[in-house]
């Protein structure tokens, strides 16, 4: 009795957010396991238990390949891409520039908007037509001399198609990064360069003893939100050329299959993939985030 | 502090002081000085391009638009294509509005006594609870839209704006409660517990000690969850129907065809991110700190 009155009030508190996220996060995640595991196709729903047939059928389904190709391809890039120019971006703002707010005020505003507005201009400025219809990038690119850097950009057949994709994504997210920088290499202490200072290092020195094995926690968490935010983007790719097979990302094909065609178990059996994905990357980060504080 | 952690003791500030007062200043200091300020601009100029093309584009005279003027500032300003977006838009404004403020106001209420307790108040299993609600936040959208369709149908929500307005509160969630959180961990347990001895229950304390000084965490909380229900296009896309789309969905209608004048697709993307631009120059503040407690999110 004691106990319960020392506990109710707040689990009172808390259990609607438990009892809602129960359903909505983890009911409706074992829902969906269970829809890619039954032979759901047409509008009405099925659970008929069929097994890992869906799964072992998109290994050997070329689109599912093909998109999964994709993916890796714009992960690397755009993680890679987003890390080191956020990095130096950080690096160039990190000593202290004259209306640092301003510049740091441009690199982040992407954040502020939205995916589908980013791809809208983006889809412009990466247009491959040509001759009097030529535009966009292309175009600049002419004018200035600078023709053979003209090219197909997302449209293109080889795989870069989705370099183009990386391009529109890291523009949006590279300020951020640059802030998860900024604030980690703002968090040595001073101290802690002053003693290597006056211990004869220079400044390149004292960022490569002193700063750099710092920010590895950093390193570690930009890539792990650059790519669950890879796996996960949709709208960037719908907003620039929904239809396309050649930026094609499971995400999407997760999208049209069961939406457009009503293979809702095979949308579902995409799905459950892609949480496994992220799962792997995000549950070693809470767990590692968590440890750390709980030594605090 | 990193933001790589949860911050425990305040939420992270940007205004995080320069280094370096001890410097010792070499020859090369003048010339690396200037090269990093013409890096800085030469990066921000290529950074801008986006948006001097979407303002060159928009603003043009509609008949003095084509491909291979793209790059050319307009003879004039004209707000002729504006006009004939607005139509277009003004109904997804709308609801985007009626849809993200409510969104934001309740998710981040609920947040802010999830906070508190997860905080303050040590119960069994407490360990545990708060990394799933967080991983709530990181899931992709994709895992739950067939069960979240086949529920809000037979809760008859789709189609309307509250089926929408739902599940912006239900998936804001985690972050608002992290946001709370780490704000209330900042906050001394001495308030707390002297509110008690004064004899008030928790409920009591939650509504007039802790909601009170947690202000600072709404704004951050609220700007964040606004922002997102903004932007967001899956949800918008599975829930509504034409007339209660929010204004992402209306926004690619517009501009999502191949035939579309790129003029009107510039402008329209103009108007539908006005309104999150504008939170973020008047709030930018408030907005870094959502994104740095998001350092757990993206």
């Amino acid at each position: 009795m004691y106990r319960l009155r020392r506990w109710g009030p707040g689990l009172l508190l808390i259990s609607p957010t438990l009892i809602i996220l129960a359903i909505f996060v983890y009911g409706f995640l074992a829902r969906n396991i269970q829809v890619s595991l039954s032979n759901w196709r047409g509008l009405t729903a099925r659970y008929d238990y069929v097994g890992f047939d869906y799964y072992t059928r998109l290994f050997h389904d070329t689109r599912f390949t093909q998109d999964v190709k994709n993916l890796t391809v714009f992960t690397l890039i755009f993680v890679f891409g987003a890390l080191i120019f956020g990095f130096c971006l950080a690096l160039l703002l990190e000593r202290g520039v004259r209306a640092e707010g301003l510049f740091r005020g441009i690199f982040l505003f992407p954040m502020a908007i939205s995916f589908i507005a980013t791809a809208v201009v983006w889809r412009w400025l990466m247009s491959n037509a040509t001759g009097s219809q030529e535009t966009g990038l292309n175009k600049l690119f002419k004018s200035m001399g600078l023709g053979f850097l003209a090219n197909d950009w997302f449209k293109t057949d080889s795989v870069w198609a989705m370099g183009a994709v990386a391009l529109a994504a890291g523009w949006a997210l590279v300020g951020y990064i640059m802030a998860l920088f900024l604030a980690g290499m703002r968090g040595v202490s001073d101290d802690l360069r002053e003693a290597a200072r006056v211990d004869g290092a220079n400044e390149v020195r004292v960022f490569w003893y002193v700063v750099r094995p710092m920010l590895w926690p950093v390193v570690m968490a930009a890539i792990v939100i650059l790519a669950h935010i890879s796996l996960k983007t949709f709208d960037l790719i719908y907003a620039m050329d929904p239809k396309s097979r050649k930026i094609e990302t499971p995400a999407l094909y997760m999208w049209f299959t069961t939406f457009d065609g009503f293979f809702f178990s095979r949308g579902a059996a995409i799905a459950t993939l892609l949480v496994l994905g992220i799962a792997v990357v995000i549950v070693p980060y809470i767990w590692y985030t968590m440890r750390l504080e709980r030594r605090k | 502090m990193t933001t790589t952690e949860l911050p425990t003791t305040e939420l992270p500030t940007t205004e995080l002081p320069t280094t370096g007062s001890l410097r010792i200043r070499s020859r090369w200091s003048p010339y690396v000085t200037t090269g990093r300020y013409v890096v800085l601009f030469a990066l921000v100029c290529v950074f801008l391009i986006p948006v001097y093309v979407l303002l060159v584009t928009a603003f043009k005279d509609p008949s003095q638009v084509s491909p291979s003027r793209m790059w050319q500032l307009p003879d004039s300003l004209s707000l002729d294509t504006f006009r004939t977006v607005w139509p277009k838009l003004n109904h997804g404004l709308r609801n985007s509005l009626l849809m993200a403020v409510p969104a934001a106001l309740i998710s981040s209420l609920l947040g802010a006594a999830n906070g508190f307790v997860l905080s303050k108040w040590r119960f069994p299993g407490d360990d545990i609870v708060f990394p799933l609600i967080l991983f709530g936040m990181f899931i992709p959208y994709q895992a739950i839209l067939i069960p979240m369709r086949q529920l809000l149908t037979e809760w008859h929500l789709i189609g309307g704006l509250n089926g929408l307005i739902l599940v912006h509160i239900i998936y804001g969630l985690p972050i608002t409660t992290l946001i709370f959180r780490s704000y209330f961990a900042g906050i001394s347990d001495e308030l707390i517990d002297a509110s008690q001895v004064d004899g008030a229950g928790m409920l009591r304390t939650f509504a007039y000690v802790a909601l009170p000084i947690a202000i600072p965490a709404f704004a951050v909380s609220v700007i964040w969850q606004f922002t997102s229900a903004w932007n967001d296009f899956l949800f918008g896309l599975v829930i509504t129907n034409p007339s209660s789309a929010p204004v992402t969905v209306a926004l690619n209608n517009v501009a999502g065809g191949q035939v579309v004048p790129y003029h009107e697709a510039m402008a329209s993307a103009l108007v539908a991110s006005i309104p999150t631009l504008l939170v973020y120059i008047l709030m930018g503040r408030f907005f870094m700190r959502g994104l740095m407690a998001g350092a757990l999110k993206g």
